[in-house]
């Protein structure tokens, strides 16, 4: 009976080994592409296209970096990012909670199945979109301005619209209720009372905002084409896309890495609002 | 009261809303009307009636673009929820899975354009270091995105490096199976298996049913590692429907031609999706729920 209770527990033991296993062999090739970029990016050309791949960089080619971000102006392609991104942040923020606030606390006729049209609007293949809205904004010569890649952040999204209404609906009415008495106005009880609360949610929301703008690729490819406007995803690319390339892997992981780096240090610092944005929504992947 | 009520909601709203009609529904009806004209831009519309459909169905690259998008779709999508459910259910009976799950996310938030170069390298047949692991087996790798039979596997094995978003959502949906229904299991005396096939497969099964939609929603449209990496080559093997209707509309100008294939992937995305939504109802488990998710 002891005996078989011993063996009982050594399976157990054996299988969470086992699992334990599995998950770190698949957590590492997961990992491992990244490893590879920053390690490719430190290497000199001709330990790079080695065979067998070496890990460690030998010696350290730190001007692969110097190299890659001066070869195209990298540094004017970041502030052009920067810039679009902080303002498309404010903007799908600001936008946003005005409707979330307007659908969570407000009874109006249709306001169900208005919303509900917005969130379909989450299924609609953004490729049919696209050629109307180059159309548009080629007539307002809004091409060759970061105007098509900001403005439409002030006029709301549906998938920020339903995460921060959804964490709107879960505060309690009698806390707005009171201010309302006080004689607050609409706009003060949102800004006084409800945004405080509500900051965890406006920090998911931000953080997608931000990740969304800075990994944009097909927008400011169709909306951009002056060189001096590109932002770092179109930078890239274009890099990727100088003939000689072929030869110059390191220098391109370097600016890989370059481009990775800052939302990897988004993702660090804010990590549990990345799963708590997916997980509230459900949506996004 | 009311209506002041009423006044001050629609206030708050007008903007999403102004922006759904602006940038959503205009632009997609706008296509329609443009999917049967003619037009280049610096001429106006011409009206040509059902000319640009006719043309899509008789020109063979339309039907290969679709068809390799089908292939490309029909392989990764159900790949990438199964991997990223079994992951999910593996990292779920672990204990201190954080450092597990952190690994399997990160390459989710890692920017397209980037992660495309990075894979670029990494299935380089001669160099990369898939054909190197595949080597250490003593098999030779295959000419990933070179040779124009495994173009599109390697675009499929890449999209498999994302799978992070679709396992935080079951983590999420696993931690939300009551475990009382275990517990009543395992005094019935069910195995392991019948467990997972009783209660946990039919309680995720909304989780499935919305990854199934929005996965091929997103996957039909697949625009940045193709037209980064291949540029829909090799022989057109990786010319997906985006890259048609891009090279349409940007290259060659044809705006009305490029909307009306848009529509009929619009249509086409629509039909599966109301085909899946109608066989929802046999396999989607709704704990004391009627409808969908929303």
């Amino acid at each position: 009976m002891v005996g078989n209770i011993r063996w009982v527990l050594a399976r157990r033991r054996l299988s969470t080994v086992a699992w334990h296993l599995i998950a770190l062999i698949g957590a590492l090739a997961m990992i491992l592409p990244l490893v590879w970029m920053i390690s490719a990016s430190l290497q000199t050309m001709s330990q790079v296209v080695s065979f067998p791949p070496s890990w460690i960089p030998n010696p350290f080619a730190w001007e692969n970096y110097p190299a890659a971000l001066t070869f195209l102006p990298f540094g004017l392609y970041f502030r052009n990012t920067l810039y679009v991104t902080a303002v498309v942040i404010v903007g799908d923020l600001m936008s946003n909670v005005l409707a979330a606030y307007g659908f969570a606390r407000f009874r109006f006729w249709g306001r169900d199945l208005l919303f509900a049209s917005l969130l379909s609007m989450l299924m609609l293949p953004g490729i049919v979109r696209l050629i109307p809205t180059y159309l548009l904004f080629h007539q307002l010569h809004w091409i060759n301005t970061f105007a098509p890649l900001m403005v439409p952040a002030f006029f709301g999204s549906p998938f920020y619209l339903f995460l921060l209404r959804q964490f709107f609906l879960g505060i309690p009415d009698d806390l707005t209720d009171a201010a309302r008495i006080d004689g607050c106005s609409e706009l003060d009880i949102l800004w006084r009372i409800i945004l405080p609360l509500a900051k965890p949610a406006l920090a998911t929301v931000a953080i997608f905002s931000f990740q969304a703008s800075w990994n944009d690729f097909m927008g400011p490819m169709i909306f951009l084409t002056d060189e001096r406007l590109r932002t770092v995803a179109l930078g890239l690319h274009s890099f990727r896309g100088l003939p000689y390339m072929n030869s110059l892997y390191n220098q391109l992981m370097a600016a890989s890495t370059v481009m990775v780096i800052p939302v990897l240090l988004v993702f660090a610092f804010f990590q549990r609002h990345f799963v708590q944005g997916v997980t509230l929504t459900g949506i996004r992947g | 009261m009311q209506r002041r009520e009423a006044l001050y909601g629609l206030l708050f709203i007008c903007p999403a809303v102004l922006g759904m009609l602006i940038f959503n529904l205009g632009p997609i009806l706008a296509a329609l009307f443009f999917s049967f004209t003619k037009y280049s831009i610096i001429t106006k519309p011409k009206w040509t009636g059902l000319a640009n459909y006719q043309k899509a169905f008789t020109e063979e690259l339309v039907a290969q673009s679709f068809g390799i998008t089908a292939y490309y779709v029909l392989v990764s999508v159900p790949l990438g929820i199964g991997l990223a459910f079994a992951v999910a259910l593996l990292l779920n009976r672990i204990k201190g899975a954080y450092i597990y799950r952190t690994a399997f996310y990160v390459p989710s938030v890692v920017p397209t354009v980037a992660s495309a170069v990075i894979w670029l390298v990494i299935l380089n047949p001669s160099v990369g270091l898939v054909n190197y692991f595949i080597s250490l087996f003593g098999v030779k790798g295959p000419g990933w995105l070179i040779d124009p039979d495994w173009a599109t596997p390697g675009l499929i094995l890449m999209s498999l490096w994302s799978i992070g978003t679709g396992m935080v959502l079951y983590l999420a949906g696993l931690q939300g199976v009551p475990e009382h229904l275990y517990e009543a299991a395992e005094i019935d005396g069910a195995r392991a298996l019948r467990r997972f096939l009783a209660i946990t497969l039919p309680m995720m099964t909304p989780t499935l049913f919305f990854h199934l939609v929005m996965g091929l929603i997103a996957s039909f449209q697949a625009f940045n590692a193709p037209f980064i990496m291949t540029r829909g080559g090799p022989v057109n093997s990786t010319y997906y429907i985006s890259l048609l209707i891009y090279d349409n509309a940007f290259r060659y100008f044809k705006m009305g031609y490029a909307s009306a294939t848009a529509w009929m992937l619009f249509i086409l995305v629509l039909l599966l999706t109301f085909l899946i939504l109608k066989t929802s109802r046999s396999w989607v488990y709704y704990e004391g729920r009627t409808g969908g998710r929303f």
